[in-house]
């Protein structure tokens, strides 16, 4: 398409400082990682997409006729593999995170640049063998991989799948490693702990659960493929072993691996509360503690997985107990965030919706999720489509409500350019709509009895699967809207300016796109976390320098 | 399938449905009521305090400790009786009364094989009269399934090398949902049937029906004498060189370790499969594995038999007559429901 740019106004930025691809692979630039990352997560959503509507096609009838039972499971459990560990986990932190967290602390880059990219380059060969696993042939054990089915039924890529898993863990824990030493030793002058903005306080403990958690499944696939492979005994109760205890590895980490895809996704609806309505976030303290909180707590939970598994009775009830109490500081946030946008100047950006859509569905998946903690609710609704639902509201309608306001949000910084807000608004109300048409039926359906990861189903749920299937297509039309005009808008988009929303965080007060150091002065801040200014006070990139008192 | 009168509710037909829906409906309830009133609460502030003027900056506001105070403890508070309410049914539907009939199941890819005492077999159908405790003895020759009733609002993993239990009593006659509700592999979602609820008359009728088959404890004591069993513990379980078997079950007994330990089902599978792992006080390390030797059907047999014990007595006739006479239709259905009697 041959239109004219006219060259940049601006200066020198990250994007345009240098030329050529081998300036992008071997970048150490925070802010080019972060691209590069968003680039290869939504590759993965796609084809983590692509697996979701197959499995929405597949139920719109209750026999089992567009796809063969041994290719639904393999379809359900890639959506599942590939959806979590390739796109939510590392969504927010590794893209919005890599981007921001030095730039709102007031840094020139991540305290370790180098192994930064290390981790994008871990995160790509993990994520390379898992496709040539795909390829292959797939896998079909779910993505929880229980054994033994796991381990000495499946005929499937297993170990390969389980390798790419292992291998992207790497990158996680890297990532967790590289923010915690950041916001620890590399704060702007007057950057205290409590002028932090809450984004910062969600990926550091994001970051304690990446490095504390993650190991613990690299552990648990290494066990698994030393099973398969050599038949250890360590899960085979033919020789000694224990196929629960596999769960309880598994869940160890992967309970708490849903707070690494949900606590960035808050951090970011804690700064979209509180720039879009002007206000300081209330209960500061209580929402970056429950951060804290969430992360610790999130630890002692596992156990609510495996209420039916054989698990004792007197487990099951301590688990019980400890789900509730993780449930405390979600509700502590999210009554925050509401009395947040008391006598507010709310406005109604994109942005906006996404966390104001994200305070409602959060709220209804966070409540489900009692459902699940109270134990004689759990043995009837567990293993069916009720779970299905409840972890969806949680990992789309909260991760991904989160990761979409915030990359709306901080677009203009991100690329230089505006997004049509026009179609920004109407796509996020046709994701809202779409989501829940397609998840609400499902906990119906599931409290009735439909059971999860069924290929074919009793007659009587097809109106409940049809109504999530024709969710499932609105959606899917609402998430490609944004990816069209957001490609669209790099080039296309109006210039952003440095500060497009007037905000007084960090981020804002810099060039938009950041120049590769993305400060021109180190600043100081002198502000609490959300203190409005009049803008024309924060409207002059570089402002705070005026307020430095000779900084050598 | 029958429905229930309340939308959006399986049919309820067990003792227990009631009370999982009603606390469920207070679940709901409380979910209902938060989520309204934080959307009301939201979609009042959004459009009260909308920006009117682009300029305009909202003066802020301090933070009340007396308000996180309350919004902490309150929740807390809720979720406790959520918590205390369910366990409660939890311990109910997790601990069976002793008194309850005892069907065995063994879950394969990709079917459900269910065996009566009384000797009548049925694959992925289970039968049960209405008005009586059942309890299910459960294991699977190969990988996790789950034994799932939605209209009795059960479920329990069937886990190999275990057995798991899982207790209902059926109110209400019909024919239900049964599921395999964990993964399972290729034909998972086949992996499904019926149960179906009669009245006790009609269902001592239906075990009487078929019963040319050998009730689980005369086949058990074929196959411990086939494996030779008896040439250690005693044709009749009375003991030699291996324990007495006779009343073992149920009972605690001291190993060579010091420890004692309960001789429940468990223990008597691991027993027959891996030996060596819980010697009995007094005894050497001289029994030979079974494992692979006997399939997990076999091992419920087997179970059957050993329960069937009691103290030893010469008589081998003992185990026999807890169990109906296999050509005598007319005697069945008193026999089978003596176990019944006694839970009612």
């Amino acid at each position: 398409m041959e239109t004219f740019v006219p060259p940049a106004p601006s200066r020198i930025n990250y994007i345009n400082a240098q030329y050529g691809l081998k300036s992008w692979l071997l970048t150490k630039d925070h802010k080019r990682i972060a691209l590069l990352y968003l680039g290869s997560i939504s590759f993965f959503f796609f084809i983590g997409g692509v697996y979701a509507m197959l499995i929405r096609l597949e139920l719109l009838t209750p026999q089992g006729d567009l796809l063969q039972s041994t290719t639904y499971n393999k379809v359900f459990t890639q959506h599942g593999i590939i959806m979590v560990f390739f796109f939510l986990i590392p969504s927010i932190p590794a893209t919005l995170g890599n981007f921001l967290v030095p730039m709102m602390i007031g840094a020139k880059d991540l305290a370790f640049p180098r192994i930064n990219l290390l981790s994008w380059y871990l995160y790509m060969l993990g994520g390379i063998i898992t496709i040539y696993a795909l390829l292959a042939g797939g896998v079909d054990t779910g993505w929880t991989f229980y054994t033994p089915f796991s381990t000495t039924f499946s005929n499937s890529y297993v170990v390969a799948t389980g390798l790419g898993i292992f291998i992207s863990g790497f990158s996680s824990i890297l990532t967790g490693l590289n923010f915690i030493v950041t916001i620890h030793t590399m704060r702007a002058p007057g950057m205290t702990w409590f002028r932090l903005p809450l984004f910062i306080w969600s990926h550091y403990a994001t970051s304690l659960v990446m490095i504390l958690g993650t190991p613990v499944i690299a552990i648990t696939i290494l066990l698994l493929a030393f099973e398969r492979l050599a038949h250890i005994g360590i899960f085979d109760p033919a020789v000694g072993g224990d196929p629960v205890l596999f769960q309880h590895l598994f869940w160890f980490y992967s309970h708490p691996a849903v707070y690494i895809m949900i606590l960035p996704s808050m951090g970011v609806v804690s700064e979209l509360i509180a720039n879009f309505s002007r206000k300081n976030i209330f209960g500061y303290s209580f929402v970056a503690f429950s951060s804290l909180a969430i992360a610790v707590f999130g630890f002692l939970v596992w156990g609510h997985h495996l209420f039916v598994s054989g698990q004792s009775i007197y487990a099951g009830m301590i688990f019980s107990f400890l789900s509730f109490a993780v449930a405390i500081p979600s509700a502590i946030k999210v009554f925050n965030w509401t009395a947040t946008l008391y006598k507010g100047s709310i406005s109604y950006d994109t942005p906006m919706l996404y966390a104001l859509g994200f305070i409602g569905l959060f709220t209804i998946g966070g409540m489900t999720g009692l459902f699940l903690a109270t134990l004689a609710v759990n043995v009837h609704v567990t293993d069916t489509y009720f779970i299905v639902a409840h972890f969806h509201y949680i990992m789309v309608g909260g991760a991904m409500f989160g990761y979409l306001g915030g990359l709306h949000y901080w677009w203009p910084k991100i690329s230089g350019r505006m997004y049509p807000d026009g179609w920004g608004r109407f796509s996020a109300l046709l994701i809202f709509v779409g989501f829940n048409l397609t998840f609400f039926p499902q906990f119906v359906a599931g409290y009735l009895g439909m059971p999860r990861r069924y290929h074919a189903y009793p007659p009587e749920f097809q109106v409940f699967n049809v109504l999530s299937s024709a969710g499932a297509s609105i959606l899917a039309v609402g998430y490609l809207i944004p990816a069209i005009y957001l490609v669209w808008s790099m080039r296309y988009g109006k210039r952003a300016e440095a500060n497009p929303w007037h905000l007084p965080g960090l981020e804002w007060r810099t060039q938009s796109p950041p120049p590769t150091e993305n400060f021109d002065y180190t600043p100081v801040v002198t502000w609490e976390a959300y203190e409005f200014a009049p803008r024309e006070e924060t409207e002059v990139v570089g402002k705070f320098r005026d307020k430095v008192p000779e900084k050598a | 399938m029958q429905t229930s009168w309340i939308p959006f509710v399986p049919p309820s037909a067990s003792t227990l449905s009631g009370k999982v829906d009603a606390l469920y409906f207070y679940l709901a309830g409380v979910t209902v009521f938060f989520t309204l009133l934080i959307s009301g609460v939201l979609t009042f502030f959004v459009i009260k305090y909308r920006r009117r003027n682009p300029y305009e900056i909202p003066r802020p506001v301090a933070g009340s400790l007396k308000l996180e105070t309350m919004w902490s403890v309150i929740p807390f508070i809720i979720a406790m009786t959520m918590f205390a309410w369910g366990a409660q049914i939890f311990f109910q539907q997790w601990r069976p009364p002793t008194n309850a009939v005892e069907i065995y199941v063994v879950g394969k890819q990709w079917m459900w094989k269910i065996q009566h005492t009384t000797g009548q077999r049925e694959i992925n159908e289970l039968h049960v009269p209405v008005g009586r405790k059942i309890k299910l003895i459960m294991t699977t020759e190969d990988v996790i399934h789950d034994f799932f009733i939605p209209a009795f609002r059960i479920k329990a993993d069937v886990v190999p090398g275990r057995y798991t239990t899982l207790w209902f009593e059926a109110t209400k006659p019909g024919r239900y949902h049964l599921f395999c509700a964990e993964y399972c592999g290729m034909n998972h979602s086949g992996m499904i049937g019926s149960v179906v609820a009669m009245d006790p008359t009609a269902f001592d009728d239906w075990l009487s029906g078929n019963s040319s088959q050998q009730s689980p404890a005369i086949a058990g004591q074929q196959i411990y004498e086939t494996l030779g069993c008896a040439s250690c513990h005693g044709p009749t379980g009375e003991g030699g060189r291996g324990p007495a078997l006779g009343g073992i079950f149920g009972r605690q007994v001291f190993l060579n370790n010091g420890q004692s330990i309960k001789v429940d089902e468990a223990y008597i599978r691991e027993s027959i499969v891996n030996p060596q792992a819980k010697l009995v006080a007094g005894f050497g390390p001289i029994m030979p594995t079974f494992q692979g030797q006997v399939s997990e059907e076999q091992l419920m047999q087997i179970l059957a038999f050993i329960k069937s014990l009691q103290i030893q007595t010469p008589e081998p006739v003992r185990a026999a007559s807890s169990v109906p006479a296999p050509s005598a239709p007319s005697v069945a259905p008193a026999a089978a429901a003596t176990p019944g009697t006694a839970g009612r």
